[in-house]
């Protein structure tokens, strides 16, 4: 069953849809995403990426197209083991205590690791006797993303695992996770509204907007790429003309541009700096249709200069 | 066992930042050639980092051979770093004090000035980085 790509790809899908009665929630999604990587999976409300966690986690069938993990289909039990998945809502059963969430997780996991289990949970000063229902919402996370990790995945899927939680428990789940990561290569894919928290944490990265995949590249060349320009609005076309515009906004006296660059500006008249992972992310959003180049890997079918 | 320090707010890339402050600490002498730097594992678990960022830092130490790593040991380093030589600092600095006079006899004010310098900077060394 695996193809030549098995070695270095965790997912790949083709053309993925989901359909709910009328309205797609995911559609034309194709993408192949690497091993060893932290992949942040980014986008607008209803973009469709709980919908496409469920499919890669073989919660949810799609209602068009293909989708592997690990070179077989997810519901394939051989893939399945190598899967941890953390719903958006941490569901532990409120009246386990923590102990026993380890112990159900020793039940039903070939690869469970209960003594790393045991010392993160220890590490954390999360009494085991306590009942889950009575955890605040920082350690319903850390003891789910224990418990996940405890399973040893080849991949973790994790759906906005740090939205409610306050910013220190939000770095302690995050060392907690990228830890793991630093010892063992787990592949990640993880979702999240929190741009400026997580983008020390993705090394890679996916847009969906509108349903669609925008972009989907490592982080680094994302940053390589973009530049933040700023500058007299007459030489703004010579600018359109040599690079990609992303978004930009352009008055008489002034002009502000977010382009994916293709080679150095030299031109003195432009103020020139990097853009962040943020700004990044927020001018895609906002331009859904930006005519992304191939080198992006953009798939789907928006098309070019919309500006 | 010599410890990293982010700066959210400088603009610089982390794994930048990362081997920024390890020339940094040989220059000055805060660390020495046999000194062990914290494993990846060490740095993502304080920083919460992604575990590549710290390699690649890694790997351009290990490319300027200021660092190597020994398999299941660590990284270790094995060079110093020296700045540049007194007279050569001073040479330089007296150069560009004069260039800087110069400049503003011709009436650039400090902002000016700093335009030249970054775009200067900007073109001489940050080729392909566009």
């Amino acid at each position: 069953m695996s193809g030549p790509d098995d070695a270095t790809l965790t997912i790949e899908t083709t053309l993925l849809g989901r359909r709910y009665g009328r309205r797609w929630a995911l559609r034309d999604c194709s993408l192949s995403l690497p091993r060893g990587h932290v992949i942040g999976l980014v986008g607008p409300n209803g973009a469709g990426k709980t919908t496409l966690l469920h499919i890669v986690a073989g919660l949810l069938e799609p209602t068009t197209g293909q989708v592997s993990v690990f070179g077989t289909r997810p519901r394939d039990p051989r893939a399945l083991a190598r899967i941890g998945f953390v719903a958006q809502d941490k569901p532990l059963y409120g009246r386990f205590t923590v102990a026993d969430m380890l112990r159900m997780g020793g039940w039903l996991n070939p690869r469970w690791d209960r003594a790393s289990a045991l010392a993160r949970l220890a590490g954390l000063d999360i009494p085991l006797d306590q009942r889950c229902g009575s955890l605040s919402g920082g350690q319903r996370a850390q003891v789910a993303l224990a418990v996940a990790l405890g399973k040893h995945p080849d991949l973790l899927l994790l759906d906005e695992p740090v939205a409610n939680l306050d910013p220190l428990a939000r770095r302690q789940f995050m060392q907690m996770l990228l830890e793991h990561v630093a010892a063992t290569g787990m592949s990640v894919v993880l979702s999240s509204h929190l741009l400026a928290d997580l983008e020390e944490a993705w090394d890679y990265l996916v847009l969906l907007s509108a349903s669609r995949v925008q972009l989907s590249a490592p982080t680094d060349e994302l940053l390589h790429e973009h530049r933040m320009l700023s500058g007299p609005p007459s030489k703004a076309d010579a600018i359109a003309a040599a690079h990609s515009i992303v978004q930009s906004s352009i008055n008489e006296h002034q002009a502000n541009m977010l382009i994916r660059a293709r080679g150095p500006i030299h031109d003195p008249d432009w103020s020139v700096r990097p853009a962040s992972l943020q700004e990044l992310v927020l001018a895609y959003m906002s331009a859904p249709l930006a005519g992304v180049a191939p080198a992006l890997s953009l798939v789907g079918s928006a098309p070019e200069g919309s500006r | 066992m010599f410890e990293f320090q982010l700066d959210p707010t400088s603009g610089v890339a982390t794994y930048l930042q990362l081997v920024q402050q390890v020339r940094q600490a040989l220059r000055i002498g805060i660390l020495r050639p046999g000194d062990q730097l914290p494993t990846a594992r060490e740095v993502v678990a304080k920083l919460a980092i992604n575990p590549n960022t710290v390699l690649k830092a890694y790997r351009d130490l290990e490319r300027e051979q200021l660092v190597v790593a020994r398999p299941g040991q660590g990284t270790f380093v094995s060079h110093t770093l020296d700045g540049p030589d007194p007279a050569t600092f001073a040479r330089f600095t007296a150069q560009l004090s004069r260039w800087m006079s110069a400049a503003q006899a011709a009436g650039l004010g400090p902002e000016d000035i700093e335009a030249i310098y970054r775009t200067a900077v900007r073109d001489r060394f940050a080729e392909g980085v566009a």
